[in-house]
């Protein structure tokens, strides 16, 4: 990212995707708090209360990190989904093909857009957390990492997905059929240790028990998983996603005829 | 001088094996207006879109102001600025962003993409716009919009897919004194167009594509002067004699219409001095067609008779 060019091409696209989804606030902002602040009431509150601990902490402490990861993870991948799908339907992609940016500024810029509303969620979620819980920070670096490899690892799945996308109903199929599963069986309302070995076993195969363990483990100290082994699935999916994203541009797959 | 674009043997097969490009051959010079004309469906767009890179090639070989499209890619894009035929920027952005952020794109300053965004909107008469969501436009404004989108990071190859198509007259005369004047600073035209009096209007050099081949590649001129014949329609005051004109072939359309085959070194004196002595009286004279059309339907035909004649 030396070249001049390549650098205000990326501040450019960054900027016009903040722009984007700052602009359509009550969309991309508001729902997550008021969905969280309901999964806080109902399954923190009104449930919580009578399932006592889980991982020697309240069961609000406990769902609390995974709640904020699965609005990261939803925002993150719709975003880039959405908006880069929508950039190849009305054909104002070409505004960036027929122009020398770079395919990896293509993916920077889409990527870095998606991880500003994802943090930003992030942050509002934690904010709203504030009126139920007092949350603890065991390892500020851990939360930091996980979030941030998070938010570009489904912001990278949601430019993928557009990439193939042909139709809108093509970039909510993964999201529903997918990621919402996935989500919830990721851990994000229990501990994998509650399930029996064999489903434990499978669970090792879902991605977002990585994610939601070493980000919980920043907050509270406990995790399923080894931090270090959470953060280093987390590092080469996003190596995967981001060469496979690449190479996708650089063929035209989904952008060029 | 320095070619704008060199184009050879450049083909195009689509998926499902229809083949757009059958090995194009095309120079334009640098400072040229250049008219690519043909019917639809003919090969224009796709030439335009390898040229943009929006289309991957098959084969052959695309160069611009010298450089490669296939190993200096970034130096080619930044010497184009393109007008495509469909409205291709985000409709919820304001016009200023529109513009601005093209500019970002061919790394262009924010503060410099201003004042440039300033004066192309200006020029085009946008300016009072800016703020205005794209969406929210006329079509003659969207089409303006494209052509200072295209301008801003200032281009020596300006391409224009079918610029002022759906514009009403006013406006499109207004569009091409601005290219004109764009011409004239230096900027390389490549137009597209279905309205022929435009090409022939703005043009110097003409190339027509017919079915992935370059049919015909010439200056307007040379072009022009293969006509021998214009048919012109006479309006005439109504006279008791009914028009008899031995020196050009005539047609009485009705009382007052009058269609008159001209040969060009003929001339139209003998044909007024004829009718004046039958006390005819030509109240105005008009071309029945626009040259350069007859022309066109001419040669796309011609190609198509000789295709076939191979062929058999």
């Amino acid at each position: 990212m030396k070249n001049p060019i390549h650098f205000t091409a990326l501040k450019t696209i960054w900027i016009k995707e903040c722009t984007r989804f700052l602009r359509i606030w009550v969309q991309t902002l508001v729902p997550p708090a008021i969905t969280m602040t309901l999964y806080f009431i109902i399954f923190g509150s009104l449930i919580g209360s009578r399932i006592g601990e889980m991982g020697g902490v309240s069961y609000m402490e406990f769902i609390v990190p995974g709640l904020i990861m699965m609005s990261v993870i939803t925002n993150a991948y719709s975003n880039v989904a959405s908006s880069f799908f929508s950039a190849k339907f009305q054909r104002n992609l070409e505004e960036m093909l027929v122009a020398p940016v770079s395919n990896i500024t293509i993916i920077l810029g889409y990527v870095g857009g998606g991880v500003a509303r994802a943090l930003l969620v992030a942050i509002i979620v934690t904010l709203v957390s504030g009126f139920f819980v007092d949350l603890a920070i065991q390892s500020f670096a851990m939360i930091i990492l996980t979030v941030l490899l998070t938010a570009t690892l489904f912001a990278l799945g949601g430019l993928l997905n557009a990439m193939f996308a042909k139709t809108f109903d093509d970039i909510s199929i993964i999201p529903t059929f997918v990621l919402t599963p996935l989500t919830y069986l990721g851990g994000v309302f229990y501990s994998i240790t509650l399930l029996p070995d064999f489903w434990q076993a499978v669970s090792q195969f879902n991605p977002i028990i990585y994610m939601v363990n070493g980000f919980r483990y920043g907050f509270i100290g406990v995790s399923d998983i080894a931090p270090a082994t959470a953060l280093g699935v987390l590092l080469i999916f996003n190596i995967g996603f981001f060469v496979l994203a690449w190479w996708l541009l650089k063929r035209g797959t989904g952008t060029r005829t | 001088m320095t070619n704008a674009i060199e184009i050879k043997g450049l083909r195009k097969t689509y998926r499902g094996g229809f083949e757009a490009l059958k090995g194009v051959d095309l120079a334009v010079r640098e400072g040229d207006f250049y008219a690519l004309l043909g019917p639809n469906g003919a090969g224009k767009s796709t030439t335009i879109g390898i040229i943009s890179s929006l289309v991957n090639k098959t084969a052959g070989e695309v160069k611009v102001f010298g450089f490669d499209l296939d190993t200096q890619i970034n130096e080619v894009k930044q010497h184009i600025g393109l007008v495509p035929q469909e409205f291709n920027f985000n409709q919820f952005e304001t016009v200023l962003q529109i513009v601005v952020n093209q500019a970002g794109y061919y790394g262009v300053p924010r503060d410099l993409a201003k004042q440039r965004a300033e004066k192309y909107l200006t020029q085009l008469g946008l300016w009072d716009k800016r703020n205005d969501r794209a969406r929210t436009l006329s079509g003659g404004m969207k089409r303006r919009l494209m052509i200072a989108r295209a301008l801003l990071h200032e281009p020596k190859l300006l391409i224009l897919d079918e610029p002022t198509a759906g514009v009403d007259i006013e406006l499109r005369r207004s569009m091409w004194d601005f290219l004109t004047r764009i011409n004239k600073q230096g900027v390389t035209i490549i137009l597209t167009t279905h309205y022929l009096e435009e090409a022939e209007v703005l043009c110097r050099h003409i190339g027509i594509i017919d079915k992935g081949l370059i049919i015909e590649n010439t200056t307007m001129k040379s072009l022009l002067s293969q006509l021998n014949i214009e048919t012109f329609v006479l309006d005439i005051a109504p006279s008791d004699n009914a028009p008899q004109v031995t020196s050009a072939a005539t047609r009485v359309i009705d009382d007052h219409t009058l269609e008159v085959d001209v040969v060009k070194s003929a001339g139209l004196n003998s044909v007024f001095s004829e009718l004046s002595e039958q006390g005819i009286k030509v109240l105005s004279m008009r071309n029945k067609a626009n040259r350069l059309e007859e022309l066109f339907v001419t040669l796309v035909d011609q190609g198509r008779t000789d295709k076939e004649t191979v062929k058999a």
